[in-house]
């Protein structure tokens, strides 16, 4: 499994953390219900195909990446710097 | 079917043609008492449990592939009792105990071989955590015994103890642990089951789960609806996927875990030792391969294949645990999809929607569990009320923080279990 770091290109997994789901990055408003926060820190849809998930480039440029991935296959479809949706982590 | 010692001599002087199936492969009916999806090592058992310990025999185990095929067929057999926690303790301490009498309770050898497990550890502090589990163990009833760095040297001469890294302090030594034939225990327990009269169906996959006025009212499936006021869903690694029929977010995440066996060997392994340090466990199969694993793959995955760098982890990990393993030669490799709640432990308890049950969560622990989670998922599914072995397992404890079970103590949060 290789990950397409935009910033660094085509880099070995090896190099990259992974957090898990990219619900990670719609963290609700201090004041939200606590249904809110049970389903962003517990809940997930956990999907059999298409996912977006959230990696880490730890050994490389250091900066927060959405995977759009297939659990069921492992291909990697799309990669995009979280930076770029504007949230920070 | 039944099987002697006569009759395989018999049988193999005889070509071999006498041989039956050992369960029905019963077509499904339009309506049971109680449904389970799942026909794994836990819906089996949950079956079972139900029959025998409830009187509950109009019951169908709705399986979507063929039976023993998954996480049953693709774990490490490795049966132990060795947690530390209020919850999970007193819960594998009944598991175990029904392991030691499962092969008299089913009529089936399973297999289940109580070799010791032994648990390593590498450092002053680690020694600590290591006393504070086995008297949580003793306390439970169940054994522990600590062993110093020539306690463990008895036992695995074969170790390096003195890796500059991780330096064989000592280990925990679990007597009773062991390991088990994974599929033996699906096929006993099929065998059991289907004998009091439990409906096993194969290749019939629920497709949606039917609901009326907030209760369970039966299934859909790829072989026609069924009816039931009781439904247990009990799919591991599908959980998130059958839970969504029934409108249901789960707190969990499928992950790969992968696992190894070598070439059929001399015996040479003779216990079940873990490196939790280099996250490595081994044990040697009554046929000779070293069975052996790590930890998960780390991302969320459905291809009950692992990637290379955890095979070369785990490799690596091997190497500094037991040299003389360099010398065996791997022969396949497998990964099984692991349902991972937040704080590393299950869930057996009722849904919001009556007559539907849930169980999941069993992390990448879900073998030794068959018994005692079969057992008290049957209890929960029978008497509406969570069997005592397994009152803890609750639900809602991520969502009221109350009752988290964090072995680890890492955090109940998805990436660290």
């Amino acid at each position: 499994m290789r990950i397409a770091c935009p910033n660094c290109g085509e880099r070995d997994r090896r190099e990259f953390y992974y957090l898990g789901d990219a619900v990670a990055l719609d963290r609700p408003a201090a004041g939200a219900p606590p249904e809110a926060w049970h389903g962003y820190l517990h809940l997930r849809d956990n999907p059999c195909g298409v996912t977006r998930d959230l990696w880490y480039h730890e050994q490389g440029c250091a900066a927060w990446l959405v995977l759009t991935r297939d659990t069921a296959t492992h291909e990697v479809l799309e990669v995009a710097l979280a930076a770029a949706r504007g949230a920070a982590r | 079917m039944r099987f002697s010692g006569l009759r395989v001599l018999r049988e193999g002087l005889t070509g071999n043609r006498g041989w039956q199936a050992q369960w029905r492969d019963a077509t499904p009916r339009a309506e049971y008492d109680v449904v389970v999806i799942g026909g794994g090592g836990h819906g089996l058992a949950t079956a079972y449990y139900l029959a025998r310990n409830h009187g509950l025999t109009n019951v169908a185990v709705l399986e979507k592939g063929y039976l023993g095929g998954g996480n049953v067929g693709r774990n490490t057999t490795i049966v132990r009792a060795n947690y530390f926690l209020p919850g999970n303790s007193e819960f594998y301490s009944h598991s175990l105990k029904l392991w030691e009498g499962l092969e008299a309770e089913l009529n089936y050898n399973v297999m289940h071989s109580q070799r010791g497990l032994i648990n390593l550890f590498h450092s002053d502090g680690q020694r600590d955590a290591f006393v504070r589990r086995g008297n949580a163990m003793r306390n439970r009833g169940d054994d522990a015994i600590l062993l110093d760095r020539a306690g463990v040297r008895r036992h695995l001469p074969y170790l390096d103890f003195d890796n500059p890294r991780f330096p064989v302090y000592g280990g925990l030594y679990h007597p009773r642990g062991g390991t088990a034939r994974h599929d033996a225990v699906a096929w006993g327990y099929a065998r059991a089951a289907s004998d009091l009269g439990v409906d096993i169906i194969q290749n019939c996959e629920v497709t949606g789960i039917d609901i009326a006025r907030g209760a369970v009212t039966g299934v859909q499936t790829t072989r026609g609806a069924i009816r039931a006021r009781k439904v247990a869903i009990v799919v591991a690694g599908r959980s998130s996927q059958v839970a969504a029929m029934a409108g249901m977010r789960l707190p969990i995440e499928s992950h790969v875990l992968q696992a190894f066996v070598t070439e059929g060997l001399k015996p040479c392994v003779h216990h079940v030792v873990s490196f939790g340090m280099g996250h490595f466990y081994i044990s040697q199969s009554d046929k000779g391969g070293l069975v052996f694993g790590g930890d998960l793959d780390f991302y969320a995955s459905y291809a009950a294949r692992g990637n290379l760098p955890m095979v070369e982890h785990v490799m690596e990990a091997g190497m500094a645990l037991m040299p003389m393993i360099g010398n065996a030669r791997v022969l396949r490799s497998w990964g099984g999809i692991m349902d991972m709640s937040p704080d590393g432990s299950p869930v057996i308890d009722r849904t919001h929607i009556d007559g539907l049950f849930l169980n999941c969560g069993w992390c990448y622990g879900g073998f030794k569990a068959v018994p005692g989670s079969g057992w008290s998922t049957a209890h929960l599914v029978a008497t509406g009320e969570p069997h005592a072995s397994a009152a803890r397992f609750r639900l809602d404890r991520f969502e009221t923080g109350r009752g988290l079970m964090d072995e680890e103590g890492t955090g109940a949060q998805h990436n660290l279990h």
